[in-house]
């Protein structure tokens, strides 16, 4: 929708540009931001920094915070399988962009899931600092995160060790509708085992065994999660016990 | 800035805002819809350098060099691309508003193999999409009909080709110079008085012409509601209203020479309001010491207990209720069965929002064209309100984006008029889709307590109905939804016992209104339930159980009075061919995923095939040349395909073929009345009148020849009425450990007497079942319990995708009704009614609990089980 107290758009073309005047918001796809209305007086576009989509290091992934979602889904099948996990169709993913889907911080980012699923670094730029955040110390809650005013997301560092080992699990209230719950887990040649719970819980929750856990070990841990949310794409104690059933089933599949 | 459309270059400076969606339209782009304005129903997809996007939340400052191609540039009428062929001969559409969107996204289609995930991103509300995956997978459902043939073949839509091009023009899709937009200020409590209001730093903004508030009002009470008769509906709402009794309510509205001035300008109203008490619940709201929502109205609003918050109510019984529950108990074998059901809110989710144009014609005639399903019921409220001559009123609309009831409202025409009056200028108000969940009237949510009992040889003994809805803060359609959901609901059981209690009340809820089965839906999920469960204790099967207990030819209608006959009569009865039909295709060896149980159910709907108290239609046939004809009718074409069945029928009539036959519709300029296009009326009322119109006309061709400007003039006034039935089935596999429901077979049988378009009504019965299915498996507007509504966009309100809605065979009863048009009957309202019910009770079968509430959403089918 037209954004009626935007006055001004501009295109961030190097590093500069990327100070931000008061008012001021920036933009990846910009899928979300035009979708509702917003108090923002102006639009700093990011697609101009040029930023490379994709590259791959010698242990990494490192995705531009501007890589658009489908770009992204090329990847692999847990790529595919969060990318699919958008509310928003294909075509949103072809301009939807993977900083954008975890700077907005929603608790059913299927990009914030995918990142700590995978305990991706993130980098965060601002016109003149650089720092490194792990992806889930990011979100905070609902819309909120560790953001600094001005700063932004440029990148997400994934270790391709992540990808040893992965499973995946997700419900909605529907077959294609927003997640209820989105549980992952990955397990690397050490033996350490990762679960996270997303989508229905208001902040990510990354839990960690040395090695594989339990059933007792890993319900005691799901268990312990304090923060199941209510909205329109769930109820707090179904996403629990779907929570619960699925980290199992990962556990099982990781065994 | 400079890139093209369809290959034409654009030079223009877009706002710093703006979306592509938006710039297109400026640009006379037409074709790209607004359903959402959020990226979330695809209507505004185009193709951006070759690849799909939804246009309404595509950043405008992008475009430089872009190729921009629409559906218009896909293919024209005379060369369609194939896609847009392809929606033709499928038939794959019915309004047509996300068509154009949907060609486009379809048009860049390199595999069919995953429909449901590459529809994702496109809503359809009419269709239930088995046609538009018809459409993409080349089939075709449409055919041609030789001269005087037309009728019973499956004719495509006469306005097909440019529906699926985009230039059927809808509502706004016209240039008007020189055209102010209204914002309005919605009150931030759901209760309250105005005290005063501050518009002068609103009026000071560069651009704003009028800020109107309740001063500028006119000072008389209307409803909303629209029917035949004014005085149906409580006369409780103003354009403006110093006292606000919902969030969202007007409190001003700003006219600018942009929406986004009027926009702002809005935030520089200031107003001091005196917040009152306010009551959510209509349990509470009926109660004494509640706070009265109309408690200052009198008499003259025809509320029926204001001092109750009570807009309608009604108590009666025949024979003795309680004396047959109790016999039921005692004898052995006998069973009784109680149970309470609560319906949600429901949007209508019509694809092309509210939305109204008004200006001063040439004459110094007001000239509204309206998204709307009654424009002649429009004017006359119009012409009252602000005291004008009828005869200085025009209303008309354009192809209007879909109605399901939402459009039997005047909810954007009086505004437009007040503007119009105060500015003399051209005025345009549309409704965003937010709006559309805010302040637009929603389907009653409804509690519904239904006792039955019978005996061990499975006579229905006792029914008893006890229903309350929440009709919001205001009634209309408040007493026309109550009186309907009690009356074809009961009266299809022959029952010696019967009780009805129904009441609807004030909240400070939004409005309720009219919505697809006006009220039926409700109460048939709770009735429906409710025999299931007794037939179920009986041990006799659900079918059987409604063959003994259903009226038949010969039975009156009765809910809780024998002498309450009306215009009503069973002119034709296909109930028992129905049943038959429904359960003959049920295949009980379908099965699931392994684990999940499987059950059968299903559930039945009366409903009268035109509206009670009058309906009305005029309708004329001109000769053009030879073998040349336009029709006149007033009724409005939104996906209810009864233009497609008016030309079939005056084609036939006239021995012509429908290509011959040129419409003229829904204008008030166009016939001289016509009630509207509600109560499934299209065809029974205004198809029966032009038919009469085109076979007086044959006889004055046959003695005059077919001279031009010859005419015929038919009227009819909507009764007798006659009665049509539905009968659906489900057989399901649900998961009880995550409340996932699979759906195996979904049948729906359907006595519409004599079928005038075949591939036309089942797509209305597909249509119906999908909006069903919305409403039993996901759909709910979320309120927090003060009145303000949590879910205001497609993506936290979910309307059936491709991917959520199973193919439905559709079978067909063999009947013809004398009272329609060649024996047809009316099948738009209908189908909907019994899905949610066989739904519940295939449901049911499954896990062994009874669901009580809807929707039947996975979080609360997990509770039923895991509780």
């Amino acid at each position: 929708m037209d954004l009626v107290t935007v006055q001004s758009a501009r295109v961030a073309r190097e590093r500069g540009d990327l100070a931000l005047a008061t008012g001021e918001v920036v933009i990846g796809g910009g899928t979300w931001l035009y979708s509702e209305p917003q108090e923002a007086t102006g639009v700093v576009d990011l697609l101009g920094m040029g930023w490379e989509p994709v590259t791959r290091t010698a242990d990494s992934w490192v995705i531009a915070a501007t890589c658009t979602i489908e770009t992204l889904r090329g990847l692999g099948p847990f790529f595919e399988q969060c990318a699919d996990s958008l509310l928003a169709s294909w075509k949103i993913q072809r301009v939807a962009t993977v900083g954008g889907n975890i700077a907005l911080s929603l608790p059913a980012g299927p990009m914030t899931s995918l990142a700590v699923a995978l305990d991706a670094t993130l980098v965060l730029w601002t016109a003149s600092s650089e720092r490194r955040v792990p992806a889930a110390a990011f979100v905070t809650g609902v819309r909120t995160n560790v953001l600094a005013p001005g700063e932004v997301v440029r990148a997400i560092e994934i270790p391709l060790a992540s990808l040893h080992r992965t499973a995946f699990r997700r419900i909605a209230l529907s077959p294609l509708g927003r997640t209820g719950t989105l549980v992952t887990g990955r397990r690397d040649a050490a033996g350490l085992t990762v679960i996270t719970v997303t989508g229905g819980t208001t902040r990510p929750h990354r839990l960690a065994f040395d090695a594989l856990p339990s059933a007792a070990e890993v319900a005691a841990s799901v268990d312990a999660i304090d923060d199941w949310y209510r909205d329109a794409h769930g109820s707090p104690d179904w996403r629990r016990a779907m929570s619960l059933a699925f980290a199992e089933e990962v556990r099982q599949e990781l065994a | 800035m400079r890139f093209t459309v369809n290959g034409a270059p654009i030079e223009t400076t877009p706002r710093a805002g703006q979306v592509l969606r938006t710039l297109l339209r400026e640009n006379e782009h037409y074709e790209v819809k607004k359903g959402c304005d959020a990226g979330d129903c695809g209507a505004c997809t185009v193709l951006l350098d070759g690849g799909p996007v939804h246009s309404c939340i595509y950043p405008a400052h992008r475009l430089e060099g872009a190729s921009i191609t629409t559906a218009s540039g896909l293919g024209t009428a005379e060369h369609p691309h194939a896609v847009q062929q392809a929606f033709v001969d499928a038939g794959g559409f019915q309004c047509g508003f996300c068509t154009a969107g949907m060609v486009v996204t379809a048009s860049t289609f390199e595999s069919t193999d995953d429909l449901p995930r590459l529809l994702k991103g496109n809503l359809c509300r009419c269709t239930g999409y088995r046609s538009i995956g018809d459409a993409i997978c080349g089939v075709h459902n449409t055919e041609r009909a030789a001269a005087g043939d037309a009728a019973g073949r499956s004719i495509a839509p006469p306005a097909a080709l440019r529906v699926v091009t985009g230039t059927e023009p809808y509502t706004l899709d016209f240039t008007t110079t020189a055209l102010l937009h209204v914002a309005v200020l919605g009150s931030p409590h759901p209760h309250a008085r105005i005290l005063s209001i501050d518009a002068s730093a609103a009026l000071a903004i560069e651009g704003v012409h009028a800020v109107l508030t309740h001063l500028d009002s006119p000072d008389v009470l209307f409803s909303t509601g629209r029917h035949e008769n004014r005085e149906d509906d409580p006369d409780d709402s103003r354009v403006f209203d110093p006292v606000l009794r919902f969030r969202g309510q007007r409190v001003a509205a700003v006219v600018a020479d942009t929406v986004g001035v009027a926009q702002l300008a809005l935030r520089e109203i200031v107003v001091e309001y005196e917040e009152l008490p306010a009551v959510f619940d209509p349990e509470l709201a009926r109660q004494p010491g509640a706070p009265l929502v109309h408690g200052d109205k009198g008499p003259a609003s025809r509320i029926s207990s204001p001092e109750r918050n009570t807009v309608a109510e009604l108590h009666g019984e025949i024979g003795d209720v309680s004396g047959a529950i109790a016999a039921a108990a005692a004898e052995g074998g006998g069973a009784v069965f109680s149970g309470v059901w609560q319906t949600q809110r429901v949007s209508h989710a019509a694809l092309e929002t509210h939305a109204a144009r008004g200006w001063i014609d040439g004459d110094g005639r007001l000239v509204i064209r309206t998204s709307s399903q009654v424009p002649f019921l429009v004017r006359d409220e119009l012409a009252h309100i602000f005291a004008l001559d009828p005869g200085r009123v025009r209303v008309f609309t354009a192809r209007v984006g879909g109605g399901f009831g939402g459009k039997q409202e005047l909810l954007t025409e009086d505004l437009v008029t007040l503007a119009v009056l105060k500015t003399g200028r051209a005025v345009q108000y549309e409704f965003t889709r937010e709006d559309e969940f805010t302040i637009s009237p929603t389907r009653h949510p409804m509690r519904v307590a239904v006792t039955v009992a019978a005996t061990s040889d499975g006579v229905l003994t006792a029914l008893a109905v006890d229903q309350l809805m929440d009709t919001g803060a205001y009634g209309n359609h408040a007493i026309g939804v109550m009186f309907h959901s009690i009356h074809e609901s009961v009266e299809v059981y022959r029952c010696a016992n019967k009780r009805v209690d129904a009441q609807s009340v004030y909240t400070n809820n939004l409005p309720s209104g009219a919505f697809r089965g006006y009220g039926l839906g409700q109460v048939i999920f709770a009735i429906e339930s409710a025999m299931d469960e007794l037939a179920r204790s009986l041990g006799i099967d659900p079918f059987e159980f409604r063959r003994r207990n259903v009226i038949v030819p010969g039975d009156d209608f009765v809910v809780t009075s024998v002498d309450e006959q009306s215009d009503l009569s069973m002119v034709s009865y296909g109930l028992d061919q129905c049943l038959d039909l429904a359960e003959g295709a049920l295949d009980r060896s379908l099965v699931g995923p392994a684990g999940w149980p499987v059950g059968t159910g299903m559930a039945l709907a009366m409903i009268a095939t035109i509206a009670p108290r009058g309906h009305y239609a005029t309708a004329s046939v001109t000769v053009l040349a030879e073998d040349s004809y336009e029709i006149a009718v007033g009724t409005a074409e939104f996906g209810n395909g009864t233009t497609t069945v008016h030309a079939q029928l005056v084609a036939s009539a006239l021995g012509t073929t429908v290509d011959r036959i040129s419409i003229k519709q829904s204008d008030t300029d166009a016939v001289s009345y016509d009630t509207g296009a509600f109560g499934s009326a299209g065809v029974v009322v205004a198809g029966r009148a032009l038919l009469a119109a085109a076979l007086q006309l044959r006889g004055l061709i046959a003695t005059q020849g077919p001279r031009p400007g010859l005419t015929a003039t038919a009227s009819h006034d909507g009764s007798p009425r006659s009665v049509s039935f539905n009968v659906h089935a489900f057989r399901v596999a649900v998961n009880p450990a995550t409340g996932e429901v699979r759906i195996l077979q979904s049948i729906q049988a359907a006595d519409a007497g004599y079928v005038l378009n075949p591939e036309q009504l089942r797509g209305q019965i597909e249509g119906g079942t999908a909006q069903a299915i919305g409403t039993a498996l996901y759909e709910e507007m979320i309120l927090d319990g003060s009145g303000r509504v949590l879910t205001t966009a497609f993506r936290n309100y979910h309307v059936p995708q491709f991917a959520d809605v199973p193919v439905t065979e559709v079978l067909f009863a063999d009947t013809s009704d004398a009272l329609g048009p060649l024996g047809a009957k009316s099948m738009s309202e209908a189908p909907y009614n019994p899905v949610a019910p066989a739904l519940a009770n295939a449901i049911r079968d499954a896990l062994g609990v009874r669901p009580h509430e809807l929707p039947m959403s996975r979080d609360r089918l997990w509770r039923l089980t895991a509780g």
